[in-house]
């Protein structure tokens, strides 16, 4: 409980982290009013549709997880912190949960808040939760940015550098995972076991899907599954080099 | 207290501490001093866990650093007082730190009131000068108030009153009984702070003992006389086989001690000024000691 207490002491007395979850619960919310206000009849107003720009909140969520872990190692506050606690793997898990548990709650207040903002833009349209899959999509987010957490976190702890993480992460989501789609014959098949399309999967709209007739792997639930295991073992990776390593 | 048994650190090929045994005995201050490059802050890296070394062993009150429970109720240790997140306010800073080891938010304030910071307490601290840092570095160290206490260079950037204030901080923990293990590099105020010496060069132990003791080893660096009668007394000294150099109107005289010199100064009818013993000091018996030791030489010097 100490180190929980400390790591959120931590994470939110620095402004980054305040910043950061701002954004990512807001941007989804106003891309959804734009992308749902504006676009008449080209975009359906279905529960799918609300989650299009989940997806640019949790990459924010994943630039505040990235910040997490690498200040920490920039300011030497992860000294301090392993000079308190010296078996070091105790405080690390503190921070991978309140990490995961922050973004949690934006995963939360981005989906719930696109669901609801799409109503207000869209009040003719038929939004409601019929489907455990429309729960899914709409509260799985919850899910998806607190693996995104834990994944951040992991890279954090691997590479160290506040800039160099950012850019690696930010170019991978931003860049990578779509390019690889543009790879002659191989660059769909590849495209379905990207990281980060696999958490849309689970939770989220997606069109490509549908666009590119893609038959995926993995069922929504496979997907989580996948994403999560994904995230587990970077973070676990990040910890036990955090551990080995001299601070 | 504190004790190192040959520990050994390296980095590849190259060696940062070879060896290195020595004790910081409670109710004392320890001096820890060696030139740059000679493996001080690694040391105190290797004693607080945050490096593991290559061989040997560091207690800390009898146990190894990394098995100490709650370790800040035991050891203080303020190794680089740049180690803050600047937007974090000083308060959450020591407020984090306390959480670590379960100890209430009211010892952060406890402990930025000791060090003066209570005013800047809720200011960010990347506004803070380097003098403002050591305080919130030496704060940190006392938030568990802890048996033993590790300072790296704690009046870097510190006004002479910050100076002095530290001093008497020091010297006061060591009176409560405290282990006090602190390193520097300004040799006058470790002269004044220390009562023993731990001296490295090289990742080498060069010396650990009392700091009466160390200045003593140096010996004695002659007497300085001046007279107005230069001729009639070098003259004196030459007949008397004494070993002396000139230099601006004095003479310094070595292997002979102060009588004798007098005497014959007046047998000689010559008139003294100034006649001087030069007492050994830190820094002549420092500089005597490290000089083959010194890592880094300044260029040409050799």
């Amino acid at each position: 409980m100490n180190l929980l207490r400390a790591e959120r002491i931590k994470l939110f007395s620095t402004r980054a982290p305040w910043w950061c979850a701002l954004i990512a619960v807001a941007a989804p919310i106003a891309f959804t009013a734009l992308f749902l206000g504006l676009s008449g009849a080209e975009i359906t107003a279905d529960v799918s549709n609300t989650q299009l720009a989940t997806s640019t909140g949790r990459t924010v969520a994943l630039v505040l997880a990235v910040l997490a872990a690498t200040a920490d190692f920039s300011w030497g506050t992860l000294r301090l912190t392993f000079q308190a606690v010296p078996t070091r793997t105790p405080a690390l898990l503190a921070k991978g949960a309140v990490v995961f548990t922050a973004c949690a709650v934006l995963g939360l207040l981005a989906g719930v808040g696109s669901w609801g903002m799409a109503h207000l833009v869209r009040p003719d349209a038929d939004l409601g939760l019929h489907s455990g899959a429309d729960w899914r999509i709409v509260f799985g987010q919850l899910l998806t940015f607190a693996l995104t957490g834990l994944l951040g976190v992991g890279v954090g702890l691997l590479l160290r550098s506040s800039a160099l993480t950012l850019a690696i992460v930010l170019v991978w989501t931003q860049l990578v995972e779509g390019l690889v789609l543009l790879i002659p014959k191989i660059g769909s098949d590849l495209y379905q076991w990207m990281p980060f399309y696999a958490a849309s999967q689970f939770a989220g709209g997606d069109f490509t899907r549908t666009t590119l007739k893609l038959s995926p792997p993995f069922g929504p639930w496979g997907y989580l599954a996948y994403f999560a295991a994904i995230s587990v073992v970077l973070f676990a990776a990040g910890v036990a080099t955090a551990n080995r390593r001299d601070a | 207290m504190l004790q190192a048994t040959g520990l050994t650190k390296s980095y590849g090929d190259t060696v940062a501490v070879r060896d290195l045994t020595f004790t910081a005995e409670a109710g004392r201050v320890t001096g820890f001093l060696g030139p740059n490059g000679a493996g001080k802050s690694t040391t105190m890296r290797l004693l607080l866990g945050l490096d593991a070394p290559t061989a040997g062993t560091a207690h800390i009150e009898g146990k190894p650093y990394r098995q100490l429970s709650d370790p800040l109720r035991t050891v203080g240790a303020l190794l680089d007082a740049t180690w803050r997140h600047p937007g974090r306010s000083a308060r959450q800073h020591l407020r984090f730190l306390a959480a670590t080891n379960g100890l209430p938010d009211r010892r952060a304030d406890e402990v930025l009131d000791l060090v003066g910071l209570s005013a800047v307490a809720r200011k960010r601290a990347g506004t803070f000068s380097l003098g403002m840092l050591q305080r919130l570095g030496i704060a940190s160290a006392l938030l568990g108030d802890p048996r033993v206490l590790l300072f790296d260079e704690p009046v870097n950037g510190l006004d002479p009153e910050g100076v002095h204030w530290v001093r008497q901080l020091l010297h006061g923990l060591a009176a409560e009984g405290r282990t006090v293990f602190v390193s520097s590099h300004l040799l006058p105020e470790m002269e004044q702070t220390a009562q023993d010496l731990v001296v490295i060069g090289r990742g080498q132990l060069i010396y650990q003992g009392t700091m009466a003791d160390f200045v003593a080893r140096a010996g004695s660096r002659g007497v300085r006389v001046r007279t107005p009668h230069a001729d009639a007394l070098r003259k004196a000294l030459t007949e008397a086989r004494a070993v002396f150099t000139e230099d601006s109107g004095a003479f310094l005289v070595s292997e002979m001690d102060s009588d004798a010199i007098g005497e014959l100064a007046y047998a000689a009818r010559a008139t003294l000024h100034e006649l001087s013993p030069l007492a050994g000091s830190l820094e002549h018996a420092y500089l005597e000691l490290t000089g083959q030791a010194a890592e880094f030489t300044s260029g040409g010097a050799r």
